[in-house]
């Protein structure tokens, strides 16, 4: 796992993101193994308390399910898998319509940037199966 | 009794050397388990506090416990002190350093000394003096490393060190650092390299605690890294 950490966001929320963006894209599936703490740790070169605390987090928000002993999973159920997903989509949306809104665009305006900027994309949102309506 | 929360426990304490207040009222207390960056620009006390809980200075009042005990030869069996000055001996090997330095200690780990060594890219039957600056960094951490010290004391071990060893410092922290049976403080004003590394900051400035806390939580409150917050209370 690599990640371009932003110091002045705390690290176990960008951890937590990443392995949220690897579930959400598929590179993690569920049921997957996590790296254990130690060893995400010295990868990432963060304290293992650090690591340990974004484990604990995912956990209490049922992402993730430790069984002792043997490690550190991405939860069975594949609903939670989904959920990442759309969790990630609206995030995205909502920082999206944030900064449009902070350079000044006002919501018709955004909403017909997107369409234009989707014209100009259909073909290839169109060839990855996104519907123009979601 | 000892509250078993934290290792380290300081109040009220002063150190004054002629012409200058070295400590000026700390009060600290250190949780057990995590890694403390002891940050601060040259001059704000660090290495004198340091030397403070390792019980090689003696303070002019307040006081220091570890474990609930004043520093004596009791608590310095549990605390590893890595001091900035370089302590090694410039005709000895790498390994004879290292069995010299190990004779001292009965918690001495040879088999993580040897670990060390590797992932230091250390070389034993080298001299250390013909070690680069950042090889005999290296070397010294693995001395600080190598025993099973509940309380780990680095004062500045990146300082005038090239960034290769820097690295190579920090993960080899990293990976040695045992957060069930360990507690690390560690001095330095090279805030950026090591600002991953911590549990816990205190920014210390003319001898007194200006900031300390966790480090996530004070990047939360203040949305800046250490770093930035570092230039911020220095500037």
């Amino acid at each position: 796992m690599r990640i371009d950490f932003d110091p002045a966001v705390p690290i176990y929320l960008q951890i937590i993101d990443e392995i949220k963006r690897q579930v959400a894209t598929g590179v993690l599936a569920a049921g997957d193994k996590l790296p254990s703490q130690r060893d995400l740790a010295a990868e990432l070169h963060v304290n293992a308390n650090t690591v340990q605390r974004a484990y604990r987090e995912m956990e209490a928000e049922g992402l993730v399910e430790t069984l002792r002993g043997q490690g550190t999973f991405i939860c069975q159920d594949p609903n939670v898998v989904e959920k990442t997903r759309g969790e990630m989509i609206n995030k995205l949306v909502a920082d999206f319509i944030r900064s449009m809104r902070s350079l000044g665009c006002s919501d018709d305006s955004i909403l017909a940037l997107i369409k234009l900027g989707l014209g100009k994309n259909e073909e290839i949102f169109e060839k990855r199966g996104v519907k123009k309506n979601d | 009794m000892t509250d078993q929360k934290y290792i380290v426990e300081i109040a009220g304490l002063r150190k004054r050397y002629p012409g200058v207040d070295a400590l000026d009222g700390i009060d600290l207390k250190i949780t057990r388990g995590e890694i403390w960056g002891l940050l601060g620009p040259n001059g704000s006390g660090k290495s004198t506090l340091l030397k403070c809980i390792a019980g090689l200075v003696k303070p002019d009042s307040g006081q220091v416990t570890i474990n609930g005990s004043k520093p004596s030869r009791k608590t310095k069996s549990a605390v590893a002190f890595v001091p900035e000055i370089d302590h090694l001996y410039n005709w000895m090997t790498v390994q004879q350093t290292l069995n010299f330095i190990s004779a001292f200690y009965d918690d001495w780990q040879k088999e993580r000394e040897q670990e060390l060594l590797e992932f230091m890219k250390l070389d034993p039957r080298k001299k250390v003096s013909t070690l680069s600056k950042g090889m005999r960094a290296r070397l010294k951490l693995v001395v600080g490393l190598s025993r099973n010290s509940e309380l780990v004391l680095l004062d500045e071990p990146l300082s005038g060190i090239d960034p290769s060893s820097r690295d190579r410092i920090v993960e080899g922290i990293v990976r040695q650092f045992r957060s069930e049976k360990q507690t690390m403080i560690l001095s330095t004003h090279a805030v950026d390299e090591t600002e991953r590394l911590y549990d816990s900051v205190i920014f210390l400035s003319e001898g007194r605690v200006h900031i300390s806390g966790s480090a996530e939580e004070l990047r939360i409150k203040h949305s800046k890294s250490m770093n930035e917050l570092f230039k911020e209370v220095y500037a």
